[in-house]
């Protein structure tokens, strides 16, 4: 899908990276000033390199070496960006509409009523631009990225202005968008919890060169101990089989081989897996599964890691049992005094309520 | 029915309605002339970095900061007969500014160009250039972007500037007279025919009803701008 291996400097910053990638949703993730938006900008074709090659789907975009430098308005990559950027003299219709009409006809593959109906802006088509909230703003601002049949859609952080709940319905739009449309997606974001939710693969940056690349469980659990905002932004997401909705209590049981787990919510049916996000801050860990207790999951795992220092803090990762991994976060004077070590055999207890069902993404 | 027809009714007499009608028409060539090289030069100053700009910049302002005979003057050394630019735009292309209305148009549209070009500058200064990226990135050329998103976005400072330039052209004096005199008919503006009227006996009162009628005019101008502005605000802030 994506072959990238470009060099750039400005002033202080330099950014070196090459990465490949088939992924449906690639993930740049990496601090402020790590080069992330840079890297996509040189993708879509706002900056230019110094050095190297961009090809997206096939298509050569950029070859130093072959003097190859394609503009942006023939790159056919459909840009989503923090703030949206709708054109603000414009309505929402027109603003929409804008990329299809520099569209060759041939390429129109996106069909306009799919895209209003999916991100559900049908009733907005005739209000001004400026007059939007944050939310329909960015759902304005997916439709018209997606209409002009992009080869790529490179979305710039685009719920890092929004609140959680809005947060969530985007994130659930770009889901059906991936699924719904087939468009490759190329998601800059610092934020774990999307990139977990949403992103088949990782490429994390720090200060201009690739610190790792690959699953994001695995990719950002080794970065999560020097994540913003310490251990409560410490994320782990497993998958599991969408199981019975209880109606009486109101739950659902997801399937995984190390337990059953049970979420506070109806999920809707059907044999499919499921995403789940798990704040390390609400696993719990015990070497018999509990009897006398209000928690009714506990998934079985082996302790592969225990991060420690001189925190307070000791970050358990445990491999669970058929598969998947589980971050918890526990003080080191509960490691010290359950005498947990690498390799043990213990359950995890998640409590049902710290699940939301909004953060259940459709499985890849 | 002609506008000389009227001039009773409006209690003007024919050589002043000429005076009234040669001034529109000076001050609106001029500013329909200047417009879109203001646009240009104001889009230049605003999103370009090239050498000489400081410089381009300083001409530009010239005409604010010298007297306004003295820039009379070097267009009359510039484009007179006589002169060499002059004399090869009247023979090669039957273009002659010197002592025609023509001539007039052209010093007005100097002087009024830093005016013009002032507010439609800031006007580009102050869009986002991201969403001109935004629409480069949605397949709009840079041509079709400048038209579609960035010339509509400085549309307010685009209408100040022309009706500032109008208004400034239609006072335009000291150039003028030094570059194309005060001939009736061909370069007597208001203005000309206001100083002419006060070097006269009893023409005080003439002079006073061309002044009130030029105060009418920019006043009205003013107005013109001000709905036009708060009509383009309006749509920006998307209401």
């Amino acid at each position: 899908m994506i072959a990238v291996d470009v060099a750039l400097t400005r002033g202080e910053f330099s950014l070196e990276a090459a990465f490949e990638s088939k992924a449906r949703i690639l993930a740049l993730h990496g601090p402020s000033g790590s080069g992330k938006t840079t890297l996509a900008h040189l993708v879509a074709g706002l900056a230019a390199p110094d050095a190297g090659r961009i090809a997206v789907n096939g298509a050569r975009l950029v070859d130093t070496a072959q003097r190859l430098n394609v503009p942006p308005e023939k790159r056919r990559i459909g840009l989503v960006f923090q703030d949206a950027l709708l054109f603000p003299h414009l309505d929402v219709k027109m603003n929409i509409v804008f990329g299809r009409f520099f569209t060759p006809k041939t390429e129109r593959r996106v069909p306009f009523d799919a895209v209003v109906e999916t991100l559900g802006v049908g009733h907005l088509l005739r209000r001004r631009a400026g007059s939007l909230s944050g939310g329909e703003r960015q759902r304005v601002g997916l439709a018209r990225a997606l209409l002009c049949s992009p080869r790529l859609l490179v979305m710039d952080e685009p719920m890092a202005s929004l609140d959680y709940d809005r947060r969530q319905e985007i994130m659930t739009l770009i889901e059906r968008l991936r699924d719904e449309f087939s468009i490759p997606i190329l998601l800059v974001s610092h934020a774990a919890d999307e990139i977990l939710r949403l992103a088949d693969e990782v490429v994390s940056l720090d200060r201009g060169r690739i610190v790792a690349q690959g699953l994001p469980s695995e990719t950002l659990a080794a970065a999560s101990r020097h994540v913003e905002g310490g251990r409560f932004s410490v994320v782990s997401a497993i998958e599991a089989h969408v199981g019975a909705y209880d109606a009486h209590f109101g739950v659902t049981r997801l399937r995984h081989p190390a337990g059953e787990i049970i979420v506070a919510a109806h999920v809707a049916n059907g044999d499919r897996r499921v995403r789940l996000l798990i704040n390390a801050t609400h696993v719990a860990l015990a070497y018999r599964k509990p009897e006398d207790t209000s928690i009714r999951t506990a998934l079985l795992g082996r302790i592969a890691a225990i991060d420690e220092d001189a925190s307070p803090f000791a970050f358990v990762r445990l491999e669970l049992e058929g598969g998947g991994r589980l971050v918890s976060a526990a003080t080191r004077l509960s490691v010290a005094e359950m005498n947990l070590s690498v390799g043990a055999q213990v359950y995890a207890l998640v409590k049902s309520v710290a699940l939301d069902e909004r953060e259940l993404g459709r499985s890849a | 029915m002609t506008l000389s027809d009227l001039s009773p009714s409006l209690g003007f007499s024919p050589p002043e309605l000429t005076a009234i009608v040669l001034s529109l028409k000076v001050a609106g060539v001029a500013t329909a002339a200047s417009l879109p090289v203001a646009v240009f030069i104001a889009y230049a100053l605003a999103r370009w970095r090239f050498p000489g700009h400081a410089a381009l910049n300083a001409i530009i302002h010239l005409p604010l900061v010298m007297p306004p005979v003295v820039t009379g003057f070097a267009l009359l050394l510039l484009l007179g007969r006589k002169a060499p630019l002059g004399a090869f735009l009247a023979d090669h292309f039957g273009v002659v500014f010197a002592f025609r209305w023509t001539g007039a148009a052209l010093a007005a549209a100097v002087m009024s160009f830093p005016l013009m070009i002032r507010p439609i500058r800031l006007s580009f200064e102050s869009i986002d250039e991201r969403l001109g990226l935004a629409a480069r990135s949605l397949g709009a050329n840079r041509i079709w972007t400048f038209f579609l998103v960035t010339l509509p976005l400085a549309a307010p400072g685009v209408i100040v500037g022309t009706i500032l330039g109008f208004a400034k052209a239609l006072g335009e004096f000291g150039a003028t007279i030094t570059f194309v005199s005060n001939i009736p008919g061909e370069t007597r503006t208001i203005p000309s025919a206001i100083y002419s009227l006060t070097q006269t006996p009893d023409g005080d009162a003439d002079a006073l009803r061309l002044a009130a009628v030029s105060a009418a005019i920019a006043i009205a101008a003013l107005i013109v701008s001000e709905i036009l502005q708060k009509r383009a605000d309006a749509t920006r802030a998307g209401r």
